[in-house]
Parts: structure tokens; sequence; C-alpha cells
């Protein structure tokens, strides 16, 4: 049997390749973008990073684990949080506090998720909102870190971090935008990771039977899947993450309340505009959906309330008529996927027939 | 501190809660549809009174019987044209269509109204009381509460003595089934939004009478709304009322011992609930 009688299961395709090859440049770009670039230019890019790293967690929740969450500011504050209460209590570096920062949405996310997942479907959605009332009202109670009015970084955290002489001496600039360049490289990392992180999970068995449970949870249990442990993973995953990148933008922000922090519009309604405009359920989704996300908020910012009415409006649009998304219309249309996750025959006489054919 | 006076004053609140309430539990109930714009389009429905209110002039209680049929055919419409499309096994699109909604009246009532605080004025009843000797109470919440209690009675009636709560009972049952009866689930549902459209515009009523609202308390009051629902139990509309009760008497208990607290006492007490009850204190449907 010579070696094209084999069979193998394969997930890549020609615009995967390609597409690595394209996010490997545009990362490398991206790396060194500061050196060259404003800082205008670098807090925009940080903000489409931090937006794109939360839609990516929800659409993973919502997209892949059907948890519908309307709670997520309560992890994005955690996060903030954490970070603020590590650098003023215990003086702790703000770069090294973002691990608590997850750690501290981790665990709240355990009890979080023991109240939500009792409430079935729909109801998933307003337990977790309430969830994140009551951390908000209660951190509003701690007086250490500016109770309801809120904080900012010490000086001494804040223009003192890890690498941030380092930046200022490489690239020249004050301790601000200095601060601005680190923020942004941690986002590029965390993003990156996030990105490449779901996408393994999505390739690897456990990826397998989170879209057999989405598909149909009922025929997922059949076969042996365990759907409550699947939920578990994904919830307590997105908490973690969502609370490293709620860490990462208070770093950068400097000056953190609990109206801010724990805002449903700024962390939860945007980040699910961006997953459905873009396509949910799908990787590529939420990086149109931003993309889409921040030339509307940049055209319309003007506009204040105008800017939301029309995002919301175009969020209804796109859930009536293309359900999913920018990106699955045009999927749909040319049949190009970059982060492709179907497993696919090939090999032996099905190459064979393709070359006689 | 009289903590006779307390309770009191939260079994009242809670009546208004479970105004809130009784809207969305209908809905749910016919069609397992969770209306994340629950608590805006309440919102709305006080703007709308106020409207016809500082328009002509009449009695708040006038205006939203004119602002009722108004609020049934924007239900209706909201129906028809756009949750029908979304209804289905899937939970997603129903949820962030309703979700997209909620932002939507938020922005477009922040547009037309401005963020500034409105009242909808009730002139002497707004300081009005009963002294009951052991208690004093205002008698804006006795009517409250009172309302409450007739829109369940109301809803009930419907329910179960009317054709009408008959198709509703059926749809909910099994759809497929109602239909081949001679029922069109779809113009059942848009009635059934209507109907609660008119509980939203009474619960509205009493919202703008009681205190201040502006475009962005929306949320909050369908997070009441949602937990006197579940504290309730799921499909009982006097369960809702005794779940509107706990959050109101949790809140004004928890306000009473720390200001602070009041918001935060309500929602333990539904986590509470959950917690030792995850079906809610008087569950009737099973889903």
């Amino acid at each position: 049997m010579d070696r094209g009688q084999t069979y193998r299961v394969e997930t890549r395709t020609k615009a995967s390749t390609i597409a690595a090859v394209a996010g490997v440049i545009m990362l490398a770009v991206a790396l060194a973008l500061p050196a060259f670039a404003g800082r205008g230019v670098i807090q925009d890019l940080f903000f489409i990073l931090t937006m794109l790293t939360l839609a990516q967690f929800w659409n993973l929740l919502a997209g892949y684990g059907g948890l519908v969450s309307v709670g997520q500011q309560a992890f994005v504050g955690l996060g903030g949080y954490a970070m603020f209460g590590a650098a003023i209590l215990w003086g702790w570096d703000p770069v090294a506090a973002l691990i608590l920062s997850g750690v501290a949405a981790l665990l709240v996310a355990v009890p979080t998720a023991f109240f939500a997942f009792r409430l079935a479907g729909a109801y998933f959605a307003i337990g977790t909102w309430v969830v994140a009332e009551v951390v908000r009202l209660s951190v509003a109670q701690w007086k250490a870190v500016g109770g309801g009015t809120g904080t900012s970084l010490p000086r001494e955290a804040s223009s003192d971090m890890w690498g941030q002489a380092g930046i200022e001496a490489l690239f020249g600039v004050k301790s601000a935008a200095a601060r601005d360049i680190l923020a942004y490289w941690l986002a590029l990392v965390l993003c990156v990771a996030t990105i490449g992180g779901i996408y393994w999970l999505l390739r690897t068995k456990r990826g397998l039977a989170l879209a057999a449970v989405r598909d149909n949870a009922e025929a997922a249990r059949s076969v042996g899947v365990d759907a409550g442990a699947m939920k578990w993973v994904v919830f307590l995953v997105a908490a973690f993450g969502t609370g490293i990148a709620g860490g990462l933008i208070y770093l950068q922000k400097g000056r953190i309340s609990p109206d801010a922090a724990f805002a449903v519009t700024d962390w939860t309604a945007y980040v699910i505009f961006i997953v459905v405009i873009g396509g949910i359920g799908t990787i590529e989704g939420p990086i149109i959906g931003v993309l889409v996300f921040f030339v509307l908020q940049n055209l319309l910012a003007d506009y204040g309330s105008w800017y939301l009415m029309v995002l919301g409006l175009i969020g209804i649009a796109i859930m009536l008529f293309a359900p999913r998304g920018l990106w699955g219309l045009f999927s749909d249309r040319t049949g190009i996927q970059v982060f492709p996750i179907r497993r696919r025959l090939a090999g032996g006489k099905l190459d064979a027939t393709k070359r006689e054919g | 501190m009289n903590w006779i006076d307390t309770i009191a004053q939260g079994v009242l609140l809670g009546g208004l809660y479970a105004l809130f309430a009784a809207g969305l539990s209908l809905v749910f109930g016919i069609m397992r549809l969770v209306n994340l714009a629950h608590g805006d389009l309440i919102v709305m429905g006080a703007y709308l009174i106020l409207l016809v209110v500082s328009v002509t002039g009449i009695n708040p209680f006038l205006a939203a019987a004119v602002a009722m049929p108004v609020m049934f055919g924007l239900g209706w419409a909201l129906q028809r044209v756009v949750l029908n499309r979304v209804l289905g096994a899937d939970i997603l699109p129903p949820l962030l269509v309703t979700f997209g909604l909620s932002i939507v009246v938020q922005n477009v009532l922040l547009e037309g109204f401005t963020a500034d605080s409105q009242r909808i004025g009730a002139g002497p009843l707004e300081t009005a009381s009963v002294d009951l000797g052991v208690v004093t109470l205002g008698v804006m919440p006795l009517l409250t509460f009172g309302s409450a209690v007739a829109v369940i009675m109301a809803l009930n009636w419907v329910f179960y003595r009317t054709p009408l709560g008959r198709a509703f009972r059926a749809t909910s049952d099994d759809p497929v089934t109602a239909s081949l009866m001679g029922i069109k689930p779809q113009g059942i549902f848009a009635v059934a939004t209507g109907l609660a459209m008119v509980v939203v515009t009474i619960a509205a009523l009493y919202l703008g009478m009681r205190a201040n609202f502006d475009p962005t308390i929306g949320p909050a009051r369908l997070i009441y709304a949602f937990e006197a629902v579940i504290i309730g139990g799921l499909g009982s509309l006097w369960g809702t009322l005794a779940g509107g009760v706990i959050i109101g008497v949790a809140q004004t208990v928890g306000a009473a011992i720390n200001p602070e607290w009041q918001i935060l006492a309500g929602h333990v007490a539904f986590l509470v609930v959950l917690l030792l009850r995850p079906r809610g204190l008087f569950p009737r449907a099973f889903d």
C-alpha cells in the first residue's frame, strides 16, 4: 500500500495556511509598531485588542458553550479591582498583579456558576447580571480602594512598572506613554494567547465535545459527553481570561470606579454587539466585529446616544436577517475559513479520486 | 427603629415589584421568551404617561388609560414584526434581539427626553397617608399594592375563565396541537405581548408617581422583576406577588440597617432563595 492509500483527518485549508503566514507577519509588525506609531494609534490598538479579547471569551461562552452571560462586567471589574487592591494595599507591581486579576475572577466565578447554572436557559442571562450587580455593590463598600467614588493608581505603581523604564529609554518617551506601550504589548500577548488558546481548545477532543453540546445537547450526552462539566470549563476559562483583560484595561486607564468597572454597557453590551455583528460561534467573527465596532464608534462617537441606538439596531437586524453575522455571510458565500475547526477526511482513495476527477 | 413599620413598607413596595414582574411572567409563561427590554419598556410607559399628562393636563390615572391602548398596539406590533421571527428552540436570538431593543429604547428615551429625572405629579395623593394605629401607611403604596393584587386577579381570570386564556394555555402547552385546533400561535403571542404591555403601563404609572425616573433605570427594574418571578416560581402569578414582597421587605429591612445596603439586601435575598429552593417557592411550570 503506498502512502496515498492512508487516510488522515485534517482541518487545515488553503485559506488557513495563507492566513497563518499573514498572521505571523502582522504580529511581527504589531510588536514593532511602537517604534514608529504615535501614542493615539497605540491607544486605539490597545482598545481594539482588549475588546477583541473580551469578545473572544464571550463568544466562547455564548457561541460555543450556549451560556448567554450578561454579567461578564463582574469579571472585568473584579480584575481591575484585584490589580488595584494588590498595588495599593500590598505594593505589588501592577503587571505582576494581573495574575491576581485572573485568580480573583476565577474565585468569584465558582460561586457564580453554582448559582447561575441553577437557572435554565434564558434566565441564566439575568442570573449572571444579578451576580454582577451584587459584586458591584459589594466592591462599592470597599473603602480601601475608594468605595463608591473609586481611586487612582498610586504614582509609584503607575510610573515604575516592570519594563516601563526600559521602554522609556528605548523609545525616548515619557512615563505615561511608556505605560501605554507596555499595556499595548501586554494586550497583544493576551489577545494572541486568547485566540490561540481558544483555537487550540476547539481543536482538541474537548472542543469537539463542546461543539457537540452546542449543536445537540441530548445527542452529545448519548455518546458520552458530559455537558455539565463542559459548561463549567468554559465558564471558568472565560472568567479567568476576562479578569486578566479587566486588570489590563485598568492598568492602562490608571483610574477605577465601581460604576465604570462594572458597567454593563461598556463590558457586556459592546462585547455582545461585536460578537453578534461579526458572527457568533466563529473565531473570525469577533475579529471582524471589533473592526466594524471601532469604525462605527469613530464615525458616530460625536452623536452620543445615537451611536448606541444605531449599534442596537444593527445588532437586532443582524440577528433577524443574518444570524451568523458578517463573517457568516462571507464564509457561506466563499467557503473560506481562517480558523478551520471542521474535521475532514483526506488521503487514501479520496485523494486518488480527486486526482482522477 | 419600628420594625413593623419597616416590614409593612416592604410588603407594599413588593406590590410595585410584582407589577414590574407580572408582564414578564405572562410573556414567559406563554412563549418562553425572556424579554431583556422589559424594564426599559416600563420606563418608556412612564414617559408616555408623562407626555399625555403634560400635553393634556389630565389626571395621571386617566393618562394611563389613554396610554394603555397605545402600549398594547406597540407590544402587538413588536411581537408581530420582530419577536415572532426569533422564537424557537435556540434561546440566543430572542435574548440578543431583546438586549439590542433594551439599548435602543434607553437611547431613544435619552435622545427624546434628556437624562434629567422626571416625575409624574399626582397632587395631594403623593403625601396622603392612612393612620392604622400601629403603622401609618401612604395611600400611594397602598394603591400600588391593591393594583398589583387586582392585576394578578384579572390575569388569573383571563387565564382560567375566558376563551382567550384557554388559547393562551393551549399555545403554551403545545403550539403545534393548538394550531391544529384553529389557534394561530403567532397571533396569540402578539395578543399576549400586547396584554403584557397593558400591565407594563400600570407598573409605569406607579413607577412614575412614586419616585423620580430617568431613561437609565430600566435594567434595574428588569432585575427586580426577574427576581420576583424566580422567587415565586415560574408560572405562578401569586408566587410572583410573594416574590415581590420578599424583595421589597429585604430591601426596606436592609435600608433600615444601612441605607447603602438597600439594593444589595434584595439581591442577597434572591440568591438565598435560589440556593435553598432553586425552583422558587411556588413552582408550577416545569421548564
